[in-house]
């Protein structure tokens, strides 16, 4: 490193340190309000430092069925709602689009690229671009509050099938000859060779496609009337209204880490899958 | 230019030392050449004499100023990287005049000095292209220019050849001395190729493991090895370093060969001798069964075995030199041209 | 595209293919289609007959002053979300790549904001600004600053800002510590050599070097703002006070899912679609080019 004066290596540090503090406020002062009785979280100004109350708020959130006034299942129920939907979104997501990706890639068949085309297409039309359609086609299939309906419309984009495009096309040609030669049908050299290869880049991906699907807000938002079916994102913003009435921050803060856990965990515990599958999709 | 004092430097990283106490003196206009094999610390030296490395203990002095504590923008330095360090979004004109920006100097004069520069280079016609778009050989062009321009008072050369292909090595190798011979700006070389190091500078100091080994003229350290590193490192194929007995007027090697001549001490001793001064000799001492013969077309070279014995000699002979694998054959050798080194610390011993 | 040495299957990929290429069909062309054909018509708010109108809901919402003011409070909110959580992760980005031990954990520390939905970012942010409980309300007293998001209409569309680039931060910081990261050391060194202080480094060197990560990421901050910040506005401002949060992709939900208008919000949706268009092929087209060194 270059100009080693101490007093830059101090700066060096201490803007990082601030940007780490401005990051992490947000963070810090739900943690606090979730560790604060009711009544205190009522007066201005909130503190600024943890309460005791952690595990009490824990239990009332998490078995607790939400604030009065707030049409949502229990916390615990939430948080299951939105595990089947986040894993049924990455795992979905990544099975169809690495054999569809093998498919393109190993393939050749008539109107092969018309099929690459259209999966193409599906990065031009986010949901927020196709809402009311989508929900009609949805409520159609009565498919409306269920697993399969907040997960389904939202496992085909293309970005993942982008990537394993990719990773197949870097695999050695050699590969599918000598398995060939050892007299492997297709499915076989899929299984046996292409899959265990793409493992890093499956887990990178899955990083990302869990948190995707976990923080989904305006399609569950849409699908889901029943309340058993909330999840727990979902539930933030009916439990601000809720606040009017009955403002107990302290079990919304609580709520709140808990929807914030899971993701989090994943990217800080997977931070070199994520990062990995981060640099890898947005190309 | 400039002298250049290194007193006693030593650099550590954490409680690693990896340079020990290195010291030397470099005379205005002279092309120092640091030379020795991969970690041994040159690079490292070289870094710290441009202060992109912090200095543990010692000095350096550029001119008659201590600049340990100052930065590599003001101790007057201009350095030549291995990989070129070009600034890729900067056309060759920018490139090199970009020092000269900074230090203010008026257009007028950079305009001048990047003509200048760019006439003695011949790279006039790239001006204005970027470096992607030069060859190797163009972009080491352009480095040396962008440090040229800087009229520094002293050149860091910091492995420059290493990524050309051996041809352009030996174009370019020339080129670089001829340049420092008309510019006379003093020059530091760091390289690991001996050849480059013998045929480039006036003086060489070999480093191994962060010690200097040696630091003489390139004849000096073929002439006069001041131990068993540089014996070997100097020099191709390297010396045969073979370990004998001495006694008061014969040395013994580990069958019946003896040599009349008288080792500096006696008991086990490390013996030298270049392949390129064993003569065949129908009455010479040494008695090689020879295995292979490389040839190289101007010369031969021998692989053989001692005669009863597990010594290997590699023995230089002029012309084409062919016989059958088994064949025995006869060399002796100027008991001038030997060298003594002591077997523990592989110091050279004058007797 | 297609690897030298490959299969001939007949009916094989046909079936590898169809699982995404049925939803696809399903779930997104013929939706879009769907939206696209809906903008052409106008419904009764009972959805019981249609009328076929050609363009009338574009013409409609080009000489609509709210879609006007949404549209240009977009473009507001993007440039602004864009601008401010670029530039705080280029700064960090930059101090970052000079510690040689612990980038990273400043990386650690720095990225997990990118794992929080942004609605609970803006569930966050609207509860550090609570106009009665909020710290920063109650900061601000003491200059003598009211802050109410719920009245003024210019302090919602800080607070909407502020949430969007936060949760940015950490995705534009990645990127940008990659780029400065690939960066040869040499280049830099060489520099200081040629006297060029940090700062000036920073600006003449570093900077220039990861433009195409500048590019790359203005695209990816717009497609962000436009479209993934739905969640910070409706938890925090639910478009308001008086509009002056309704970005166009709220006003898509609101209007169709709310006002019922199923017509122009299936126009905007159009509209939308038109724009994400542009900006894909935006990224494709230049951006997949990086540069060589």
């Amino acid at each position: 490193m270059v100009e080693n004066r101490p007093i830059l290596n101090v700066m060096t540090h201490l803007v990082l340190m601030l940007g780490v503090a401005i990051v992490a406020l947000p963070i810090w002062i739900t943690f606090v309000a979730a560790t604060h009785e009711e009544a205190r979280m009522l007066q201005a100004p909130i503190p600024l430092l943890p309460g005791a109350y952690f595990w009490d708020n824990f239990k009332e959130t998490f078995f607790g069925s939400g604030l009065s006034g707030s049409q949502s299942a229990p916390v615990w129920r939430m948080l299951l709602n939105s595990m089947a939907m986040a894993m049924m979104i990455a795992c979905g997501k990544i099975a169809i689009s690495l054999i569809s990706a093998f498919a393109i890639v190993y393939f050749k068949f008539p109107f092969r690229m018309g099929f690459f085309w259209m999966i193409f297409i599906t990065l031009m039309l986010p949901v927020e671009v196709r809402i009311l359609p989508t929900f009609e086609v949805v409520a159609d299939l009565g498919l409306l509050n269920s697993y399969w309906g907040l997960s389904i419309p939202l496992i085909a984009s293309a970005t993942a099938t982008f990537m394993f495009r990719q990773v197949f096309l870097t695999i050695p040609d050699e590969m599918l000859e000598s398995a060939r030669i050892d007299g492997a049908k297709p499915l076989q050299f899929f299984w046996d060779i292409l899959i265990p290869l793409s493992r890093t880049n499956i887990a990178a991906l899955f990083v990302i496609l869990f948190i995707y699907g976990w923080n989904q807000y305006l399609w569950p938002l849409l699908i889901t009337t029943d309340s058993d079916m909330t999840t727990i994102v979902m539930s933030i913003k009916q439990m601000l209204e809720a606040a009017e009435q009955s403002p107990k921050w302290n079990i919304i803060m609580m709520t709140a880490l808990l929807a914030m856990l899971p993701p989090v965990f994943v990217v800080v515990g997977m931070q070199k899958l994520f990062v990995k599958g981060l640099t890898e999709t947005d190309k | 230019m400039a002298s250049i004092v290194l007193k006693n430097l030593v650099k550590s990283y954490g409680k690693t030392e990896v340079l020990h106490q290195v010291s030397g003196e470099f005379s205005d206009g002279e092309f120092i050449v640091i030379v020795g094999p991969s970690g041994c610390g040159k690079s490292t030296l070289l870094r710290m004499i441009a202060g992109l490395e912090s200095v543990t203990s010692g000095e350096i002095s550029i001119g008659d100023k201590v600049v340990n504590e100052l930065e590599p923008a003001d101790r007057d330095i201009a350095m030549v990287f291995q990989n070129y360090a070009l600034y890729p979004h900067m056309t060759v004109r920018e490139n090199m005049a970009y020092g000269l920006k900074i230090r203010k100097i008026p257009k007028a004069e950079i305009a001048r000095r990047v003509e200048e520069a760019a006439d003695i280079l011949e790279i006039g016609d790239y001006l204005d292209r970027r470096p992607r778009q030069l060859s190797g050989g163009q972009r080491q062009r352009v480095a040396m220019g962008r440090a040229i321009v800087r009229n520094p008072q002293v050149f860091l050369f910091d492995e420059p050849l290493s990524n050309l292909d051996a041809k352009l090595r030996v174009q370019m190798r020339l080129e670089i001395r001829k340049l420092q011979r008309r510019l006379d700006v003093t020059s530091i070389y760091v390289t690991h190729d001996q050849v480059e190091a013998m045929t480039l500078g006036d003086r060489l100091m070999v480093l191994n493991g962060g010690f200097v080994e040696q630091f003489g003229t390139p004849i000096e350290l073929y002439d006069r090895p001041a131990s068993v590193f540089v014996a070997g490192f100097i020099g191709s194929p390297a010396m045969n370093l073979l370990t004998v007995t001495g006694g008061h007027s014969v040395v013994q090697f580990d069958n019946e060969t003896k040599l009349s001549v008288k080792a500096p001490i006696s008991g086990q001793i490390t013996l030298g001798i270049r392949p390129e001064h064993l003569i065949e000799d129908a009455k010479g001492e040494f008695i090689i069964e020879a295995e292979m013969f490389e040839q190289l077309g101007a010369n031969t070279l021998v692989h053989g075995r001692l005669q009863n014995s597990k010594t290997q000699i590699v023995a230089s002979l002029p012309g084409h030199v062919s016989k059958e694998p088994g064949t025995e054959m006869r060399f002796s050798a100027d008991k001038n041209l030997l060298h003594f080194f002591d077997v523990k610390t592989g110091k050279r011993l004058d007797g | 595209m297609l690897k030298r040495v490959h299969f001939n299957s007949s009916i094989l990929p046909y079936l590898l293919v169809a699982p995404q290429i049925i939803i696809t069909l399903v779930f997104f062309i013929w939706p879009a289609s769907q939206a696209v054909y809906q903008s052409f018509l106008i419904e009764d708010a009972f959805g019981l007959s249609s009328e076929f109108v050609w363009f009338e809901n574009f013409e409609y919402l080009f000489a609509d002053e709210l879609y006007h003011a949404s549209f240009v409070r977009t473009l507001f909110f993007s440039a602004a979300v864009a601008f401010l959580s670029m530039s705080f992760a280029l700064v960090l980005a930059g101090f970052a790549d000079r510690v040689v031990r612990g980038a990273t954990t400043y990386r650690t520390m720095l990225i997990w904001p990118y794992a929080v939905a942004p609605v609970l970012a803006g569930a966050l942010w609207v509860f550090m600004f609570n106009p009665t409980l909020g710290i920063f309300p109650y900061f601000f007293e003491f200059f003598g600053y009211d802050w109410n998001h719920y009245l003024n209409g210019g302090q919602a569309m800080a607070l909407v800002v502020m949430a969007a680039a936060w949760k940015q931060v950490a995705y534009n910081f990645l990127f940008y510590l990659a780029a400065m990261q690939s960066i040869p050391r040499s280049i830099i060194e060489a520099g200081a050599i040629d006297g060029a202080r940090p700062i000036r480094r920073f600006w003449t060197l570093i900077f220039p070097l990861v433009s195409p990560t500048t590019f790359f990421l203005l695209v990816i901050n717009a497609v962000y703002a436009f479209f993934d910040t739905f969640g910070i506005i409706h938890a925090v401002t639910q478009g308001g006070p008086a509009n002056s949060t309704t970005i166009l992709v709220y006003k898509v939900f609101n209007d169709g899912f709310v006002g019922l208008d199923l017509g122009g919000s299936a126009a905007q949706s159009v509209i939308l679609m038109f724009l994400v268009i542009v900006m894909t092929f935006i990224q494709f087209r230049y951006i997949e080019n990086k540069v060589e060194y």
